[in-house]
């Protein structure tokens, strides 16, 4: 599954990245790793960086400098052709959504496969078996201005998922959802990195999610999450703290906790 | 409003042309190389062609009718109202054919094509094109490019037929003239230039709203408000460079043909 990634490495390597748009640096000297099978929870306050730190993982932006290693190859470096390519390796869950609204929920899903000109009947097939999997079958031939936040949220799930890729981005995928919705969208988050191992990057701002990932397994045969034996904390999750376009905090939950910094403390209470 | 220092203005309307250059470029060199959406071709025919018919064929006919009534009382004080059809025949062909029809489908479909790709733009839709896999200048684009350029050249045609028409229409049933004059003045002032000038025009028109309307939609930055604002500096900007192509290639035609 992981062919792709060159080396032994990282899968994501930052080296003193940085940023800039008109009013002035957005990312300063970020540098940090996310390993192969980790999932990496991004905190920090609205307009730290984190979107657009996501954004650069992906090849959406360019640094202005530093590097950005991805798979092990440099991301900051490829060409848009290479890019595509680097990318079918990659889901991604906007903010926002961002689903295609003119197209229905199935053609949105199945989007990824239609660009790879994949049998139309397989592709059908895989877009039930996804939207089974984040539980909106029936919403198959809906448009997305006809979904809740929550739908939409999950039906981006979905088309990120749909190309079992191997590293996948979730930028606040409980944004703007009540506490309930934002729970079952965690949920499935939990169940997509438990079923299929895949390095994830997620944005939250709620300091609960991050914590329910750390905490929680996705017991299948039951079909649903649990709480992990023993109060353990999941050793595969990590945080990555942002504030101002600089990295204050780069370790595991428990360092998070025990933490002595003022702010950090402050911003987790 | 932040006002720029005059070199600061100047940078960015250089910058501005270079990455309005730069995308056409790529838009054009996309139609050589796979892979090609040739759904979304049809599709945006459809919306840019058989779209604006109705407004197409309305303003070329009135535009006909117009020119016929105004030119009849100049060309009376001459004693040549016979000449009525040739003057309408010229003129449409030549130029209010091609110049309204750029014009009119500018207005329609620029703002429809910056408004649809700004509001992809704001809501991350290109973006997320992007992290699936496709490079939107070329779904988007290409085909919005090909689509106009053909659809305008039809148009204008039709425009071209309407106008006169209309003027035959006017010459026949209010200034009392004869239609099969009036048809046979319009053919004899034609030469070989003034068609092949009528009908390259619109290839430029259509090149022009179809890359404006993408260009301005590209760089749309700023929430719906931006969509608005793009919106409506694209149709000013189509507006104002198909006038002023029209000028240059009128220019150009007078010096290759010599009329
Ligand atoms: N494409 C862009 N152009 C200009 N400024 C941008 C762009 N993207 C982000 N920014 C700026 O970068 C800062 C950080 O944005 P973002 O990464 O979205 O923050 P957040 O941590 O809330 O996700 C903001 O001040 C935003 O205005
Ligand atoms: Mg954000």
């Amino acid at each position: 599954m992981t062919e792709f990634l060159s080396v032994g490495g990282p899968m994501i390597e930052f080296d003193d990245v940085t940023i800039s748009f008109d009013r002035g640096p957005v990312l300063k000297n970020v540098s940090f790793q996310v390993a192969l099978g980790e999932t990496r929870i991004l905190l920090g306050p609205t307009g730290s960086g984190k979107s657009v730190l996501m954004k650069l993982v992906n090849g959406l932006l360019k640094p202005d400098s530093g590097q950005i290693r991805v798979f092990g190859r440099l991301v900051s470096e490829m060409d848009e052709r290479d890019l595509l390519v680097m990318r079918s390796h990659v889901g991604m869950v906007f903010q926002e959504s961002a689903l295609f609204d003119s197209l229905s929920v199935e053609d949105n899903v199945g989007y990824r496969l239609e660009e790879e000109h994949l049998d139309p009947r397989e592709i059908r097939e895989r877009v039930l078996e996804v939207l089974r999997f984040v539980d909106l079958e029936d919403a198959i031939d809906k448009f997305p201005d006809k979904l809740s936040g929550g739908m939409r949220r999950r039906v981006s799930i979905a088309r990120a998922i749909i190309g079992r890729p191997e590293l996948l981005l979730y930028d606040s995928p409980t944004g703007g959802l009540d506490p309930i919705t934002s729970s079952t969208i965690i949920e499935l988050v939990v169940k997509q990195r438990d079923v299929s191992h895949a390095t994830c990057l997620l944005i939250t701002h709620r300091l609960q999610d991050a914590f329910t990932l750390a905490t929680n397994r996705y017991n299948l045969r039951a079909n649903h999450m649990e709480p992990m034996p023993n109060h353990e904390v999941d050793a595969g999750t990590k945080f990555l703290v942002l504030q101002d376009g600089r990295v204050i905090f780069d370790g595991s939950t428990l360092e998070l906790t025990h933490s002595s910094d003022p702010w950090l403390l402050g911003y987790i209470e | 409003m932040r006002f720029l220092s005059p070199d600061a203005y100047a940078k960015s309307i250089v910058a501005s042309v270079q990455d309005y250059s730069l995308m056409c470029a790529r838009a054009v060199a996309n139609i050589f190389t796979r892979p090609r959406y040739t759904a979304d071709i049809f599709t945006q025919m459809d919306s840019i062609g058989v779209g604006s018919l109705p407004i197409v064929v309305l303003t070329g006919f009135f535009t006909g009718c117009v020119l016929a009534l105004q030119s009849a009382v100049s060309l009376k004080e001459f004693g040549a109202v016979n000449m009525t059809g040739g003057l309408v025949t010229m003129a449409m062909i030549k130029e209010l054919g091609p110049v309204l029809t750029g014009l009119m489908v500018s207005g329609r479909n620029t703002s429809g094509m910056a408004s649809e790709i700004g509001s992809m733009k704001v809501t991350e839709q290109l973006d997320a094109m992007r992290a699936l896999g496709t490079d939107p200048l070329r779904k988007l684009v290409t085909p919005r490019l090909v689509a106009a350029v053909f659809m305008l050249f039809f148009l204008t045609i039709i425009s071209d037929a309407c106008g006169i028409g209309g003027g035959a229409f006017v010459a026949v049933t209010m200034l009392r003239l004869n239609a099969e004059q009036f048809f046979h003045t319009g053919y004899m002032s034609l030469a070989h230039g003034d068609i092949v000038e009528g009908l390259v025009k619109p290839l430029f028109s259509g090149f022009i709203i179809a890359t404006i309307g993408c260009y301005y939609g590209l760089r749309t930055s700023g929430g719906t408000r931006g969509v608005g604002q793009s919106t409506t500096q694209a149709v000013v900007s189509s507006s104002v460079l198909i006038i002023l192509v029209d000028f240059l290639v009128t220019q150009l035609m007078i010096g290759i043909f010599g009329r």
